[in-house]
């Protein structure tokens, strides 16, 4: 027995006990991944209120069984292309810790995937020109079967884009 | 069969703690707020002992011993009230209306036990 | 429930007494001060009565060592040994004042400070020590009338013996200990003679004895002398006195303890023996006495498992008509009331859309579902209703307390006490009515001298007045003071600033400069409410609640300050309205009127600002869809309509494309989740489901006149 092969087993039997699991979604050419402890539900597309004084990314709120839960369109916060909303649209909705309490904010994304167990070991941390989606935002690569997921971190993506209302209403 | 207590006091801690205490004991504890409540129940349901403060509106303690000293039910049912230190008066007074004796507030739970076991 | 946590509820209880035996105490001072009454006394007396008793049981000693002082205090008034002074109420009423923050100091598990206790305890000391002008002829007399010793009935039996007939009554002297060392003692020798009418008691002498043979050996002797023949006994009398030895080094007190309770109506003679006397006597062996009661049971509480009977309680505490609901229950139900609401009404609209006579049944049912939601809503909003006379009750004491430190004379009127609104409103109007009463106390209310010199009379009065007007309810704060100077008003708005030199401002525009923060034109800053950092933050307060303040006063005559409240906060009454595709609703608070406008009411001036003439003021023109960035209808003002509202004393109109219903809305918060939006005060779910926004009418007049002008306005 090679002492490369003991440490590998080592290092997998590590990786097995460190894994969670991310909901993928597709959003233009990429894929992206969301911790599953922090979404809520996924729905299809619903009338959206507009709120004034919005950046243009926050399309505005919706009644979700009786909340006011506002809706962050991706493609325009990480700035891709817009396309229209229609029956395909999906929307995820994620929870994430506020001031008050919880926070309860809709994602509008092109299409989900799957759900993936990813093991700490294996995110990597993203290279420093990484394109139009800050930074701040992205807990960090995985590789998953060939393909790209860019991690991201819902807190913090969701604290950026719902406070500090445009100066637009002086 | 456990023996029934009635407490009476207008002050709602007091009740519930003497309640509680005796309850925990393994007495039936009824409770009323005030003279009148407690004379109106003794008119229908007899008790083994009765425990009345005596500073209470509508009717005080003193009072109420002698109005169920009249009752027939009551004429053997040891009575005691409740008085603060200061009145030796009190004790006079609810001695000649017929109380049995007396626990002297601030009581602990020790206390009240003893003391009601000496009457039942 | 663990022991602990059953202990720690009833302390509980203990507290929300104390707290309101407090309030009581205080409002009966409160009235002693006009008139002293003895039955107020009386209530007063157990109210500190209680306490004093429920902080020594539950270990407040601090609490029930001061209460004690105060209660003697006021033992002595009830009892007529002292006089009712106003000074003697004030002491008192600084004491209720120690002793609520003590018990809040205990509640909140604090240590408890005892600075201010002690401080009164002194002056309680003082007044005590001082010959109280007694108020009656039975003066310090306290001894028990002889005569009612003696029951009605008693027959004593005719004897020579020893117990002679004669009732005796009880001795306040307690007994005096004998002092005999400890250690000498080698038992007691007890004669005990009780009154006949011993067993009225329930005292039992086997129970006495019981207790003594715990404190060593006992031989008991009885004396039958007394007894009379069997024909003439009477059962419940007792013919019997006894002659105890108790073997045993027992103190004095012990044995003097035993006959607590009987030692007052009965002859009891103690002789120590003492250790070399012992030996020769022989104690005649304990008789079974032929004592016609029966022996008691074993005085050994045994703590019999008998839980299976279940405890009967005559009736819980006082309030019979009532139970106390944590508040977030309410909330829950009322928000589920709310969802249910938004289904009907969609179930509503659904029905609305077809017409077949098949669909008649439907409709009908929807029609029921609809009154049947709008009732079960007007209840549940009705359990977090509560009087204004709660927050009302602070005031006779607040009045009281400042109109003494500021040398004034002032009734306070109250009515409408019993007005009810929500629960939450009311918490929240607690401390602008404050502010607002000190400040009419303060600068509102002249001198004693003044208002005669000014042919008033010497008091002033100070009304508080609470009603339901439309769906709102109405505080109104009113005094007969000196009004306010809008020649000081307006000097000092000018002078920083507020206003333009040449600027012609109406009344209300000048009574609504005292809002503004900062602005104060009292000569001198008073410690009571003279810093002028209040009126600002009673304004927003108000406003936060969704009502508006306005004031009305006339120079030399008083002031009149008028709050406007929703009931509730939860609902809203509102105007759904709509300009382009977006859905808004505003509340019907704020709007005055919708006018349809002609090109004849309309002018512009040096383009900056558009103008409508309504009635016989120019208004300001808000045009909604530049505010918020939306495509209307027609961006012409003769083609909409003009929703005319007013918010704190200010008027402007809005330019929405249609009014749709009016009707009654469930606020929801846009903060939960989002964040606060400037001129929204909230959402709300819309018929069909969608969210609908509800506008902050205040906020939307201050950010519409900040754009326009581009400086700070008036009531920022």
């Amino acid at each position: 027995m090679s002492e490369g092969a003991g440490a590998k087993s080592a290092a997998a039997s590590n990786a097995d006990s460190e894994k969670e699991q991310y909901l993928s979604f597709i959003l233009g050419q990429e894929e992206y991944g969301v911790n599953i402890q922090k979404v809520q539900e996924i729905k299809g597309w619903d009338t959206v209120t507009r709120v004034p004084y919005s950046p243009p990314y926050v399309l505005g709120v919706i009644n979700l069984r009786g909340s006011i839960v506002p809706v962050i369109d991706l493609r325009i916060r990480f700035g891709l292309e817009r396309i229209p909303h229609d029956a395909t649209t999906v929307i995820i909705v994620v929870h994430v810790p506020g001031e008050r309490g919880e926070r309860t904010v809709g994602m509008v994304v092109d299409a989900v995937s799957d759900v993936h167990d990813i093991a700490a070991e294996a995110i990597r941390q993203p290279p420093d020109a990484l394109g139009s989606v800050e930074r701040v935002f992205v807990r960090g690569l995985a590789c998953l079967e060939g393909k790209m997921l860019i991690l991201l971190d819902v807190d913090g993506l969701v604290l950026a884009s719902v406070s500090g209302i445009s100066k637009a209403a002086a | 069969m456990a023996a029934t207590i009635l407490a009476v006091d207008d002050s709602a801690s007091m009740r519930q703690m003497v309640s509680f205490t005796l309850k925990h004991a393994g007495y039936t504890v009824v409770e009323a707020v005030d003279g009148v409540e407690a004379l109106e129940f003794a008119r229908s349901n007899s008790v083994n002992l009765v425990l009345t403060d005596v500073n209470m509106p509508g009717m005080d303690g003193i009072t109420l011993v002698r109005e169920l000293r009249l009752l027939n039910d009551y004429k053997f049912v040891p009575m005691l009230v409740l008085t603060t230190e200061a009145g030796q008066d009190k004790k006079m007074e609810g001695k000649q209306a017929g109380a049995t004796g007396w626990l002297v507030k601030p009581f602990n739970p020790e206390k009240l036990l003893a003391t009601i076991a000496k009457v039942l | 429930m663990s022991l602990d946590l059953e202990m720690e509820e009833i302390v509980k209880v203990f507290f929300e007494e104390s707290f309101e035996g407090l309030d009581a105490m205080e409002s009966g001072l409160l009235t002693l001060d006009a008139q002293a009454d003895r039955e107020t006394i009386n209530t007063i007396f157990r109210a500190a009565h209680s306490i004093k008793g429920g902080a020594g049981t539950f270990g407040f000693l601090e609490i029930s060592q001061f209460t004690h002082s105060v209660e003697t205090l006021l033992d002595e008034m009830r009892n007529g040994m002292r006089s009712v002074t106003p000074d003697a109420v004030q002491v008192l009423l600084q004491s209720v004042d120690v002793i609520r923050e003590m018990t809040q100091s205990a509640q909140a598990k604090r240590p408890i400070v005892t600075v201010g206790a002690d401080a009164l305890s002194g002056e309680l000391t003082r007044i005590l020590a001082q010959k109280g002008a007694s108020t009656t002829a039975t003066g310090g007399d306290r001894s028990p009338d002889p005569s009612a010793a003696t029951p009605a009935g008693m027959q004593l039996a005719a004897s020579g013996a020893a117990n002679a007939a004669t009732p005796f009554v009880g001795t306040q002297a307690p007994v005096v200990p004998i002092a005999v060392p400890l250690d000498s003692i080698a038992g007691w020798r007890i004669t005990f003679t009780p009154e006949p009418t011993l067993f009225q008691t329930c005292n039992d002498p086997l129970r006495i004895f019981h207790e003594l043979t715990s404190l060593g050996s006992l031989d008991v002797s009885a004396h039958v002398e007394a007894l009379p023949a069997i024909e003439s006994m009477d059962p419940t009398l007792c013919y019997l006195s006894w002659t105890l030895v108790l073997r045993g080094q027992v103190e004095h007190a012990r044995i003097v303890e035993a006959f607590d309770w009987v030692e007052a109506v009965s002859k009891i003679a103690y002789e120590p023996l003492l250790l070399d006397a012992v030996s020769g006597e022989a104690p005649k062996p304990a008789a079974a006495p032929a004592a016609v009661a029966q022996p008691r049971q074993s005085a050994a509480a045994e703590a019999t498992a008998l839980a299976a009977v279940p405890a009967t309680a005559a009736k819980t505490s006082g309030d019979a008509g009532s139970i106390r609901v944590a508040t977030e229950k309410v909330d829950a139900l009322i928000n589920l009331v709310g969802e249910l609401v938004i289904t009907q009404s969609m179930l509503g609209r659904f029905g609305e859309k077809y017409e077949s006579a098949d669909l008649e049944a439907l409709r009908r049912g929807l029609i029921q579902l609809s009154r049947n939601t709008r009732e079960l809503q007007e209840s549940v909003m009705q359990i977090r209703m509560l009087p204004i006379g709660f927050s009302f009750n602070r005031f006779p004491r607040l009045v009281h307390d400042l109109s003494r430190k500021l040398g004034k004379k002032v009734e306070l009127k109250l009515s409408g006490e019993n007005t009810e609104l929500d629960k939450t409103v009311l918490e929240k109007i607690g401390d602008p009515l404050v502010h607002l009463v000190r400040n009419a106390l303060d600068h509102g209310m002249e001198m004693p001298e003044a208002r005669l010199a000014a042919g008033k009379s010497e008091t002033g009065t100070l009304e508080l007045n609470a009603f339901h007007e439309g769906g709102s309810i109405i505080v109104e704060v009113k005094d007969d003071g000196a009004g306010l100077n809008k020649a000081r008003i307006l000097a000092k708005a000018r002078e920083r600033g507020l206003v333009q030199p040449d600027e012609l401002l109406t009344d209300e525009q000048i009574y609504n400069l005292i809002f503004v923060a900062g602005f104060s034109t009292a000569e001198k800053v008073s410690d009571v409410s003279g810093r002028g950092v209040g009126m600002d933050v009673v304004r927003r307060n108000i406003n936060d609640l969704g009502g508006h303040v306005q004031i009305f006063s006339s120079e030399g005559r008083g002031s009149t300050i008028r709050i406007r409240l929703p009931l509730t906060l939860a609902i809203l009454e509102g105007q759904v309205l709509r300009v382009g595709k977006e859905i808004y609703v505003a509340s019907l608070v704020s709007i005055i009127e919708t006018v349809q406008p002609t090109r004849d009411n309309l002018s512009s001036v040096a383009g900056r600002s558009e103008l409508f003439k309504h009635r016989d003021s120019y208004l300001p023109v808000i045009r909604l869809h530049e505010m918020f960035d939306i495509e209307p209808d027609s961006r012409d003002i003769a083609k909409g309509l003009l929703v005319v509202v007013e918010a704190d004393g200010r008027r402007a109109s809005i330019l929405v494309d249609e009014l749709l219903a009016q009707q009654q809305v469930v606020i929801k918060s846009l903060e939960t989740n989002f964040q606060q939006v400037p001129g929204l005060a909230g959402a709300t779910i819309h018929g069909d489901g969608t969210v609908a926004l509800i506008l902050d009418v205040p906020g939307l007049l201050t950010n519409f006149l900040e754009r326009q002008s581009g400086r700070v306005e008036l009531a920022a």
